[in-house]
């Protein structure tokens, strides 16, 4: 356990949520609206801390027990990723698949939570939300298994870091493909546009934020947070992806990697803005080019 | 150098997943066309060391015909079919993206065994090529529509230029120039047909002709 893997935990912890601001800001410059403050999403989350939290008499442990575990499991999966040049907190042959599925873990309870509600929306989004999901996990491995085969190992700390300037010479266009594939999985697992739309508040059409309306106070702020962190770590493995910033110094490699990921958002942002959501018939179609770009960075060897 | 080649050749498979995915007829015009632009940077970027005469007027003319002629023509008979998306292709988009995977593998298969006569300006040239061919025959007996069957045809095309370009070398240049001739005249052909059966039958199906009756 080094210091150094504890600067990029402290940085998401601490930014995670003015990410979720710039993506709204970019919104807003696009719709030429002046937008809410750049912070909103820390008000929020201190609004919701301050509030009680009420339960419904037919939820059971579950409902309470899912806010909890998903923000649990969302930390460590943070701990498991490295950023700006640097190893992970932890880290380990194969690490990758627990990161993916300490994220399965955090879907699971916030599904579970929504299910003890009896709801029948929430029941629905439930439904759709594993649906996706399970489409964008193949896809999240195929492009992991293509990091691995193009870096040579087996684990993000060394993965991500190994790709420098002549990893970029050599295998440039598999990481874009790697990185266009991951960008398309981080706009489908965090329930961004062209999948879902975090402002719609029409149950029908809502995935992601149906499951959590009866959610409220305290409860609600660690699901917002959650997902907050989730999307800044998916954020950071595309920036892994594409920055080569292999064996640069910790501060340069820290400072670029962030602006990379605040970059992203702006592009999170930039897509919100230009493309319609898809109908949910054509969500498997996205998912299978997303699978395309994997698959063929997969195989090319050049 | 040769990551120039190999992202031209990668941005080929790309439009190939496009013109598979996409259901919009005018979707279907700009990925073939985007398909001639990059056939033409190919050119350039694999003649770059010896950049003839020749090899400029197969640019200007893979350019002038795939890039910019066939896309407009092909654009003029949507305006007059008034056709503007596949309904009901025989085979779904999203499993016509899984059988573009399955295509890319088998060629990569297949460019793995062949043997070539004299070296090859990047790996990926030869898989690429028949990915290419495939993604076009693929188009041809899956979709209904006749204007999707041609731009099916003109894909395929485009991968048979892709081998052309990369595998056999500058006196092929003529032979190119010659085909690209016959598909001129092949497009015009089937493009001006298209119009004649649209005003005939007031629909481009192709199942419909089966029941053809005098």
């Amino acid at each position: 356990m080094d210091a150094e893997a504890l600067i990029h935990i402290g940085i998401a912890l601490l930014l995670a949520p003015l990410f979720l601001g710039v993506v709204n800001r970019t919104k807003a410059v696009f719709a030429g609206r002046q937008g809410r403050p750049l912070l909103q999403a820390y008000f929020d989350l201190a609004k919701l801390l301050r509030k009680g939290a009420v339960y419904s008499r037919t939820t059971t442990w579950v409902f309470r027990a899912g806010p909890v575990i998903g923000l649990s499991a969302v930390l460590m999966s943070l701990t498991l990723l490295p950023f700006g040049g640097q190893g992970a907190l932890i880290s380990f042959k194969g690490d990758f698949v627990l990161f993916a599925y300490l994220l399965g873990l955090a879907r699971f309870s916030t599904v579970m939570a929504a299910m003890d509600v009896g709801s029948s929306f929430e029941g629905m989004g439930a439904s759709r939300e594993v649906t996706f999901s399970a489409l964008a996990e193949p896809v999240l491995f195929l492009c992991f298994l293509a990091l691995a085969r193009h870096t040579g190992v087996f684990s993000f700390s060394e993965m991500l870091p190994a790709i420098s300037y002549s990893t970029w010479t050599h295998a440039g266009p598999a990481l874009v493909l790697v990185a266009s594939a991951l960008f398309l999985v981080t706009l489908a697992e965090n329930s961004r546009i062209p999948i879902d739309d975090p402002n719609t508040h029409l149950e029908l059409t809502m995935i992601h934020e149906v499951m959590v309306l009866d959610h409220g106070g305290p409860d609600f702020a660690f699901i917002q947070y959650g997902s907050a962190l989730k999307l800044w770590a998916f954020s950071a493995l595309v920036v892994g992806t594409l920055l080569p910033i292999g064996g640069i110094d910790l501060p340069t490699g820290v400072v670029l990697s962030t602006a990379g990921t605040f970059i992203l958002a702006v592009m999170v942002g930039a897509v919100e803005s230009t493309m319609a959501r898809l109908r949910l018939l054509r969500v498997p179609q996205y998912m299978a080019g997303a699978a395309a770009f994997a698959v063929f960075a997969l195989v090319i060897a050049l | 150098m040769g990551i120039w080649v190999d992202s031209t050749i990668i941005f080929i498979v790309l439009t190939n997943f496009m013109l598979l995915a996409s259901s919009r007829l005018a979707a279907l015009v700009r990925g073939v066309a985007l398909q001639g632009f990059t056939l033409g940077a190919l050119l350039l970027l694999t003649h770059s060391d010896n950049l003839t005469y020749r090899v400029w007027l197969l640019v200007v003319a893979a350019v002038g015909i795939k890039g910019i002629a066939f896309p407009m023509f092909l654009k003029r008979t949507l305006n007059n079919i008034n056709v503007h998306r596949e309904v009901e292709p025989y085979i779904g988009y999203s499993l016509s993206i899984l059988i573009g995977i399955a295509g890319l593998l088998l060629s990569l298969w297949i460019g793995s065994r062949l043997p070539l006569p004299g070296p090859i300006v990047s790996t990926l040239a030869i898989p690429v090529a028949f990915s290419t061919m495939l993604t076009g025959f693929f188009l041809i007996i899956s979709r209904k529509n006749a204007l999707t069957q041609v731009i099916g045809y003109l894909a395929a095309e485009n991968g048979i230029f892709v081998f052309g370009v990369t595998a056999v070398h500058s006196s092929s240049i003529w032979v190119e120039l010659g085909i690209l001739l016959d598909v001129l005249v092949a497009v015009f052909v089937m493009g001006i047909a298209i119009h004649h059966i649209n005003k005939e039958f007031e629909s481009t199906d192709v199942d419909r002709f089966s029941s053809l009756k005098d």
